[in-house]
């Protein structure tokens, strides 16, 4: 079994040992791992902003890149989203990518969801004791159906999930959103460090840089130090930055 | 109503920091949430149910000259007279017109969101008429100097009980009431005078039924009732997009409104009015019209967002939006708020004036997902940043910026190198604590966030290396088994 891992740009640039964590998931997991190295984005920030030249260009790269794997994985609901949920649409006036962009679409999971629905793994390399909450992403959740898949993982690598209020609502990232709205990002962001606080857990564990950014942004900002964010592929490889 | 959709970064602004509305707000958040949670259980098949409603508002809409054709009919031959308005100036003409023919001197209004979008109000006081607000909400914007409505159900949320309370001292004269149902009842026996002295009703019309040619009406406090039966005239003002096939198709669409809208199985009141009153027949009223507005919505049925027009007005979207809850209705700036209004807004009074609204959300599609009808917000939001981009509405530095970064990640040699050298001066930009407190060009993100600082080596480049180190020790392994 080849599976194609898409980074991300934001792990590439940002954190990239959560790019790591999921290769590591991946091979224990029994996949041949195959990373592109000429990857780079999704396509995501164009399509979100209205320019669909930009995000075909970016696309049709992606396609090209990863068609020949069996699956394409990414350590992120917003990307693996991107791909599966809206390439059709992206493609919608180009019948021959198109159609392409569907046979990809079909084997693009997030990397939780492929754990325990393909792979179907029944342990993790990784061991946490604490008590964490987590944070279910919007793309991972309401896109690609994620929300079980990461706690089932996490309880086999011996965490337990708090679960804080509204850990459904979004942290207020949405891409560049939180760039042209700040003010608004911040006060979901907010919101979202008042749950987490609430719930008396050490560390919010999700699946999505982005929104890791904007609430380790905002918790460091209020002042919090101590609370960790982390990506759920890096508690379940065991390799914690 | 007075647009003010281009203000909308300021307006957020404003309500983020007014703590009373932030209160009123906080209040009201998860109200909505738990009870339509709560209610929508009650369903057997609930997602079964949405794809039934969706089809029967697609297929309005489908074949919405044939529904609207069929309505006249049955609403003339119950007596009553169908109007159009293809303008919102012409909704005021056509009402001050029926007005003038029956000499009608007080106006009772029970809720209509149409209305808000031609003001009205405004022209009936502007022709010497007098109108009163029915709808308790919409009673307390009235006499608040017209206050815009800041939702779709409960145009007076943001107000708090004792905002409400000042009020009606300052405005009835009485003693000061600091219980809810004394406030109710007050406002009931100040309406009560209303009713029996107006010679005209005016509502609005949850949905238009083309096979009865009758108007139904979705309510909670009677007003409407009364509003629509007690006058001699009833005038009933609603958009085209609001006809529906036949009365099963409302009993359907019923099972959803309620339950999606306030959590209730179903409201207190639903009137569905056909027709005047007939020969020997005790009920009804002595003329009935119906102004079925266009205002801009052919334009969304021929445009790519046109599954906008479906939407049955139950508010779902705006109380589950995670922006609306926090800045409010108001900052959105015209009638309709929250992710529906966000696509209607600039499809009604145009893009260019309300050019943030498709961009002020974070595509979460918590909306998307409660909707009752299935409308793809987020999806339409994003068709109507495509326009924006298209119509070359974003400012230069976003359009750079992203030409910028896909002219970069089609060229992975280029964007390797780029990100390596960015990646490294960002971490420089680190303080002690790993955070980057303030970023140039990035004050949107650092005014209110620190940036985590990336860890200095991008994940293409540490791969690399260990792909290389890896062959290495393979090439000296192999060298050594020969």
């Amino acid at each position: 079994m080849r599976v194609g891992l898409f980074v991300t740009c934001l792990v590439d640039l940002m954190r990239p040992s959560i790019g790591f964590a999921a290769l590591r998931l991946l091979e224990e997991g029994g996949a041949e791992v195959y990373v592109p190295a000429t990857q780079t984005c999704c396509g995501q920030p164009p399509y979100n902003s209205g320019d669909r030249a930009d995000t075909q260009v970016l696309a049709r790269k992606v396609v090209a890149e990863f068609e020949d794997c069996d699956y394409l994985v990414a350590p992120s609901g917003s990307c693996s989203g991107m791909i599966r949920a809206h390439y059709a649409d992206v493609f919608r006036d180009d019948s021959a990518w198109a159609a392409r962009a569907a046979a990809l679409s079909a084997k693009t999971y997030e990397l939780t969801d492929f754990l325990v629905s393909v792979l179907r793994v029944p342990a993790v390399p990784g061991r946490f004791a604490g008590k964490v909450t987590y944070h279910d992403s919007c793309s991972g959740l309401r896109e690609m159906n994620v929300k079980s898949q990461p706690r089932a993982l996490l309880a086999k690598a011996g965490v337990e999930v708090v679960e804080m209020a509204e850990c459904e609502t979004c942290c207020g990232f949405g891409g560049t959103f939180s760039v042209k709205y700040g003010e608004i990002a911040t006060r979901l962001a907010d919101n979202k460090c008042a749950h987490i606080a609430n719930s008396g857990a050490e560390a919010v564990v999700l699946g999505d840089l982005g929104c890791m950014m904007n609430i380790e942004g905002r918790l460091r900002r209020r002042g919090d130090s101590r609370t960790r964010v982390l990506h759920v592929a890096e508690v379940l490889a065991g390799e914690l930055p | 109503m007075q647009l003010a959709s281009i203000h909308f970064k300021e307006r957020a602004h404003e309500k983020l920091n007014d703590a009373q509305l932030q209160f009123n707000l906080q209040k009201f958040k998860g109200r909505f949430v738990a009870a339509r949670r709560a209610a929508i259980v009650e369903l057997d098949d609930f997602e079964g149910t949405r794809e039934a409603a969706r089809a029967i508002r697609q297929r309005g809409l489908d074949h919405l000259d044939t529904y609207l054709t069929l309505f006249e009919e049955n609403a003339t031959a119950r007596g009553a007279t169908v109007l159009y308005a293809r303008t919102p100036d012409e909704v005021n003409a056509l009402v001050l017109e029926i007005a003038k023919r029956h000499a009608v001197r007080k106006i009772i209004k029970s809720k209509s969101m149409v209305s808000e979008e031609s003001a009205l109000d405004h022209a009936i006081e502007a022709a010497g008429m007098q109108v009163v607000e029915t709808d308790l909400g919409e009673y307390i914007l009235q006499i608040n100097d017209y206050e815009p409505p800041s939702h779709i159900i409960g145009p007076a949320l943001h107000k708090s009980k004792e905002e409400v309370s000042a009020l009606f001292e300052k405005t009835h004269g009485t003693p000061r009431k600091d219980v809810i149902e004394d406030l109710c009842l007050e406002a009931r026996h100040v309406l009560r005078e209303h009713y029996l002295t107006a010679d005209m009703g005016i509502s609005g019309g949850n949905f238009f039924v083309a096979e009865t040619g009758s108007v139904v009406l979705v309510t909670n406090e009677g007003n409407a009732t009364l509003t629509t039966t007690l006058p001699k005239v009833h005038v009933a003002i609603s958009g085209i997009e609001k006809v529906v096939p036949t009365l099963e198709d409302v009993a359907t669409l019923m099972r959803l409104l309620p339950r999606s809208a306030t959590g209730q199985s179903i409201s207190n009141y639903v009137d569905v009015l056909t027709g005047v009153k007939g020969p020997g027949e005790h009920h009804g009223v002595e003329h009935m019209y119906f102004i079925v507005v266009d205002s801009g919505r052919s334009e969304v049925l021929a445009s790519d967002v046109r599954e906008a027009l479906q939407c049955i007005r139950c508010g779902a979207c705006m109380n589950h939006c995670p922006v609306y809850q926090n800045i409010g209705g108001h900052s959105y700036g015209w009638v309709y708020p929250g992710p529906i209004g966000s696509v209607l807004t600039p499809m009604y009074v145009g893009l260019e004036n309300a050019p943030d609204l498709p961009q002020a959300s974070t595509l979460c599609n918590q909306c998307g997902v409660v909707c009752p009808v299935k409308i793809p917000l987020p999806d339409l939001l994003r068709k109507l940043r495509e326009k924006e981009f298209e119509r070359g509405m974003r400012p230069w530095s976003e359009t750079t910026g992203l030409r910028l970064w896909t002219w970069m990640a089609r060229r992975p040699k280029l964007y390797g190198w780029l990100c390596r050298l960015g990646v490294r001066m960002l971490r420089g930009l680190a303080a002690r604590d790993g955070m980057i407190h303030r970023l140039p060009f990035g004050g949107g993100w650092t005014r209110g966030r620190d940036m985590p600082a990336p860890a200095g080596r991008t994940f293409r480049e540490l791969y690399a290396a260990r792909t290389a180190r890896d062959a290495t020790s393979e090439g000296s392994r192999n060298e050594r088994t020969a």
